[in-house]
């Protein structure tokens, strides 16, 4: 499993050369010449005890790799304290949801290997896992930013892989969300809280994500070395 | 700046660049007479479409990724146009409320897709004269009562929505060289799959048959059939990247589970196989 990721340390020539032709797509032309010109400033973890992610592939991985282990906790709690009048169906939904969650995170895991970050410590302290209303409207937060989080990844991936690889769990992601919202209230799979005009759901840059996400993290994640094109 | 380094760090990871550009001196030339004519602030540009010429068989991959996404979405908007306008079809209420979000969507997705191809320079391709019994255009196929028939209707629905989801997901990689094309798409992928979940747990409710699930197990078609068999075909993958998906790392992952947490790409030629019978002959 760790060769996965050094195999694809040894075909770097392949995966710069693919950064290069998206470059070349036009559009991020200015960017190119940007980091052409300049040295790069390598910006190493600052010291405060806070877990980096790494740079480029493995740095995505590695933050996906984050957001599973938060979302696996979650839903083991969900089941191993299931709240007050839960119904057979959302039980059967909460613990499929979980095992989906779980099999996320061990993959990440595996794949990343030796360059894995830690397991991270959470923090649910604002989590009633006794309330219905507290357990749902927290899946369902943590479903649509895990679907914003990977639409908003895709296009920091290098290698056509990882990205078919963050393709396969997204939509996976998106269907929790769609149900997480049904239970709460029936139709609000895809409302226009999440989609717009153009039928498009959301993407959010890793910032964005991370923001949220570090509100139920004990952990400190460093993404500074992320890719950010 | 210094367009001699831009050249050669370029040349780095790409030694045909100067095949691509004729050659580096000319390349230069090029890129000096640009940058003459040009205020500075556009100087990016007039490289970025330099090189889009000499890589210009990116620009013709993308947009035939978009004809095909165009064609898919025409059978979607298509498909529900027709059942939110069948009178007693689809019962009013949550059914109605749903169906319609559903089918605004495809008409969002169609008319971004036109807009994104002529935006492209490119003509976007004529929407086909359906035929939604699958038929090939003889109307009186399979599903020939998908419009009076609520059940049928919703097993087409789930066979094109997860087939959609598919189809999407098999593209990522042809889009990989355009961050915007690929992050739309993205976007329109994960809609899709919430169709897909919400359209599932429709066919639950209304077959009361609690096997059927907003994700997909195994290659199952949730009692749908064989006529349907080909969109779920490689569902049943546990094994990703070469990683055992199934009690990985000790815990308890069931196959059933192991298969679901993946949703699997379709290729194009697969998809166009599975839409055929759709299509006029």
């Amino acid at each position: 499993m760790k060769s996965k990721i050094h195999s694809a340390h040894s075909s770097r020539k392949y995966l710069q050369r693919r950064q290069f032709l998206k470059f070349a797509g036009g559009s991020a032309a200015a960017i190119a010449i940007i980091s052409a010109c300049k040295k790069d400033d390598d910006n190493n973890n600052p010291g405060d005890g806070s877990i980096p992610l790494g740079s480029d592939d493995i740095g995505i991985l590695n933050y996906a790799y984050a957001l599973e282990q938060l979302e696996a906790a979650f839903y083991t709690q969900v089941v191993a304290s299931l709240y007050t009048g839960i119904s057979t169906t959302e039980q059967a939904y909460l613990t499929d949801i979980r095992d989906h969650e779980i099999a996320h995170r061990e993959f990440f895991k595996n794949a990343l290997g030796d360059k894995a970050i830690p397991a991270l410590e959470v923090d649910f302290s604002a989590i009633n896992f006794g309330s219905r209303d507290s357990v749902l409207g927290t899946a369902k937060a943590f479903e649509d930013l895990g679907v914003s989080a990977y639409n908003g990844a895709g296009q920091l991936i290098k290698s056509p892989d990882y990205l078919l690889l963050a393709g396969k769990i997204v939509s996976v992601e998106a269907r929790h969300a769609a149900t997480i919202r049904d239970l709460i209230s029936n139709g609000t799979f895809a409302d226009n809280t999440v989609i717009d005009t153009n039928g498009l759901d959301k993407s959010m840059s890793p910032p964005q994500v991370l923001s949220v996400a570090k509100n139920y993290l004990k952990s400190k994640i460093d993404a500074s070395r992320l890719p950010t094109n | 700046m210094n367009l001699h380094n831009i050249i050669s760090e370029i040349e780095k990871v790409d030694p045909e660049v100067y095949e691509r550009l004729d050659s580096r001196r000319k390349a230069i030339r090029q890129f000096a007479g640009i940058g003459r004519r040009l205020a500075l602030t556009a100087v990016p540009l007039a490289f970025g479409a330099m090189f889009k010429s000499a890589y210009g068989q990116t620009t013709t991959s993308i947009v035939d990724v978009l004809q095909y996404a165009l064609t898919l979405e025409y059978l979607e908007s298509e498909f529900y146009k027709k059942a939110v306008d069948a009178t007693g079809l689809v019962p009013d209420g949550a059914a109605k409320g749903a169906i319609t979000t559903i089918r605004d969507h495809e008409v969002a997705h169609v008319n971004f897709l036109t807009t994104a191809i002529n935006a492209m320079g490119s003509t976007p391709v004529a929407k086909p004269a359906f035929d939604f019994s699958g038929a090939k255009g003889a109307g009186n196929g399979p599903f020939k009562d998908a419009f009076s028939n609520y059940g049928l209707f919703l097993a087409v629905a789930q066979t094109f929505e997860d087939t959609g989801v598919r189809a999407y997901k098999g593209q990522a990689g042809n889009l990989i060289s355009n961050n915007d094309v690929l992050t739309a798409a993205l976007n329109i992928h994960s809609v899709e799959a919430r169709h897909a979940a919400h359209i599932r747990s429709m066919r639950r409710a209304n077959t009361s048959d609690n096997t059927i699930k907003p994700w997909i197990t195994g290659k199952d078609t949730g009692g749908i059939g064989d006529a349907v068999q080909a969109s779920y075909n490689g569902e049943e993958l546990t094994n990703q990247a070469g990683i055992e998906i199934v009690n990985i790392n000790g815990k308890s992952i069931s196959q059933a589970a192991a298969t679901e947490s993946f949703d699997e790409p379709l290729t194009m030629e697969q998809v166009l196989m599975i839409v055929d019978p759709f299509l006029p002959a």
